[in-house]
């Protein structure tokens, strides 16, 4: 193995250690916190899959997101389906969105690309308005509390146990984690990296540059379902704000400030702007002004955000 | 009352909306197509256009018209001032890079809704009409204020339009949207046209937010809808295309006043907003816009 490859390897899989050992420190408000802060990071890292590594920067992944947490909250609750039942037809959610939308979206880009996926996901978060009778719009519903058990074998998991959760959590964020370093060091990440730099000469070089892009937005869109159903579950509480368009904004805040194109960043991005947030919310109301000034800054004084400008300055090697 | 004067009423309306509409989806469309840059943030204009009015019609409570015609001078003149300052700081530092000035705009967008929340709340307040007769039709009245908001709307198209195709500075204006090195060759000052095109495009959307506000409160998120329906309008006009901006508004504002005294409002954004997004797609010189984007 490349001595690079294996030392990010190496790296990824301490983080995920270090990950794991922190739950049996922390304190119960930072215990559940992270917890919360580990699904919004695989989302984080399903919206870094497009923007970061094959450049296509979408205002509408709010939709992608509620995809998964309707698909998932609206089974549990309507159909009676159990919870692992739940998040897969969360995860299918938000694949066969991103299909849909790609198949329409893709023909564009630049910024055609983000008004579009702005406008779809504008229509998403009114159709959740829209059909309150169901899904109960801003108010939004709680999932029973049954439906949160659930046994495999002589296992029994209960999700609203604070421990359960936290795994589980961890689980997801580590399967988005490697999924994207794997799939980011194969062949067809490398396709999806040459698109980013310059799609006119990967054409050129005999690839199918449409199929690429559909992929990326196919696995981000079902990561960013996954995220979403475990969102869901996890946290019990289905609601159209998750589809609103600050959800869309804030898993790009998340990236730039991690760093664009890197595989660690979206968690850092994450867990710094989710931190700032709660600090600030001590003092104002205001938050969003903060999400505001942060994004100004960061497009103009940081573009690179903090692992890509490590990257830059220090390790080249890191994914 | 029947169908006939409903849709009278309907029209009215619609017409009062294509109005203010055509100026706010002008001053996003002007910006657009001279500087290339998608602001996220006009709608924010118009909000704080409105809410200023406020504030500077409530320094004159004993006369509320002059209230309303400072309110109608200074607030546009603050909200170009505003702007201007974004550009500076902000948009050209950019290098008016399209991806990089949409993200920084959504984050001016977050920047001025929060101010007015922290410094004006989240109240909404209105500013007194200017002027209180009501036109007696033999169905029903309607409030004359809203035949002089169309006059003055229909004004200051008339100013802008004169001002981009009559005078010098809509000369250097057209010729940087046309060809922006060839005109720098010639000498123009590419960059304080950016700037005044950027103020001038804030500045319709206040002047809008001004007009609106004696019929609408102001309030820290009313910018949300008059930028979609922006959006929306530009798009279908023709991305840059002036001419195919203002069709568009007319029939926007006149289909949106007519559909929602009949329709579902959520049931009928949902429609428009899909149709918009494929409008973009497939046809993306917009319905009414020539070729040339």
């Amino acid at each position: 193995m490349h001595t690079g490859t294996r030392r990010a390897l190496l790296l990824h899989l301490a983080v995920l250690a270090g990950l794991f050992a922190l739950q049996f420190v922390l304190p119960d408000y930072h215990h559940r916190n992270l917890a919360r802060i580990l699904v919004l990071a695989s989302y984080a890292a399903g919206y870094n899959l497009l923007l970061g590594y094959t450049g296509l920067l979408s205002l509408g992944h709010a939709m992608l997101f509620a995809a998964g947490l309707y698909g998932a909250g609206l089974a549990v609750q309507l159909l009676g389906v159990n919870a692992a039942s739940g998040f897969a037809i969360g995860v299918l959610s938000g694949l066969a969105l991103a299909v849909a939308v790609g198949l329409v979206a893709l023909r564009t880009s630049g910024v055609a690309f983000m008004i579009v996926t702005l406008m779809f996901s504008q229509a998403a978060f009114l159709t959740t308005l829209y059909f309150a009778a169901f899904t109960r719009g801003d108010e939004g519903f709680v999932l029973p509390e049954a439906s949160r058990q659930y046994q495999i074998g002589s296992f029994f998991f209960d999700l609203s146990d604070p421990g359960t959760r936290y795994n589980f959590a961890l689980l997801l964020f580590a399967a988005c984690l490697m999924a994207t370093f794997v799939l980011v060091r194969s062949p067809i990440g490398r396709v999806l990296v040459a698109i980013r730099e310059n799609e006119q000469r990967t054409t050129m070089l005999g690839y199918h540059t449409f199929r690429y892009k559909l992929l990326a937005l196919a696995a981000s869109g079902a990561i960013s379902g996954a995220a979403g159903a475990a969102y869901a579950l996890l946290f019990s509480y289905v609601g159209s704000t998750f589809a609103s368009i600050q959800y869309s904004i804030l898993p790009l805040l998340w990236v730039l400030l991690g760093g664009v194109g890197t595989t660690l960043g979206p968690l850092i991005g994450t867990v710094l702007m989710f931190y700032l947030v709660d600090v600030i919310s001590g003092y104002t109301s205001a938050y969003l002004l903060l999400v505001g000034v942060a994004l100004v800054l960061l497009v103009l004084v940081f573009p690179k955000g903090i692992l890509g400008t490590v990257r830059a300055k220090a390790a080249p090697w890191l994914p | 009352m029947s169908f006939g004067p409903h849709l009278f009423l309907a029209l009215l309306e619609g017409t009062v909306t294509a109005f203010v509409l055509a100026l706010t989806a002008l001053g996003l469309s002007l910006v657009f197509g001279v500087m290339r840059v998608v602001n996220v943030a006009h709608g924010e204009f118009f909000m704080l256009g409105a809410v200023l009015a406020w504030a500077v019609s409530s320094l004159i409570p004993a006369s509320p018209a002059l209230g309303f015609l400072l309110a109608l001078i200074a607030s546009p003149l603050a909200v170009g001032a505003v702007a201007l300052l974004a550009d500076r700081l902000v948009l050209r530092r950019l290098n008016y890079a399209p991806e990089a000035t949409i993200v920084a705009t959504i984050g001016l967008l977050y920047i001025l809704q929060q101010l007015v929340l922290t410094f004006y709340g989240p109240y909404a307040r209105p500013v007194t009409a200017p002027i209180s007769f009501r036109v007696q039709f033999p169905w029903f009245g309607y409030s004359g204020y809203k035949l002089v908001v169309i006059a003055a709307a229909a004004a200051l198209l008339a100013a802008t339009w004169y001002l981009l195709m009559r005078t010098r500075i809509g000369l250097v204006m057209r010729a940087t949207q046309y060809d922006r090195e060839t005109a720098q060759a010639f000498g123009i000052p590419v960059e304080r046209v950016y700037s005044g095109i950027f103020a001038l495009g804030a500045m319709l959307a206040a002047t809008a937010g001004v007009l609106i506000v004696p019929i609408q409160q102001a309030h820290y998120l009313m910018g949300l809808d008059p930028l979609l329906l922006s959006f929306i309008t530009v798009i279908i006009g023709g991305l840059g295309s002036l001419r195919g901006t203002l069709v568009a508004a007319f029939v926007i504002g006149i289909s949106d006043g007519v559909i929602s005294v009949f329709f579902s409002p959520t049931l009928a954004k949902i429609i428009a907003t899909l149709f918009v997004a494929l409008v973009l797609v497939f046809r993306p010189s917009g319905l009414f816009g020539s070729a040339r984007a």
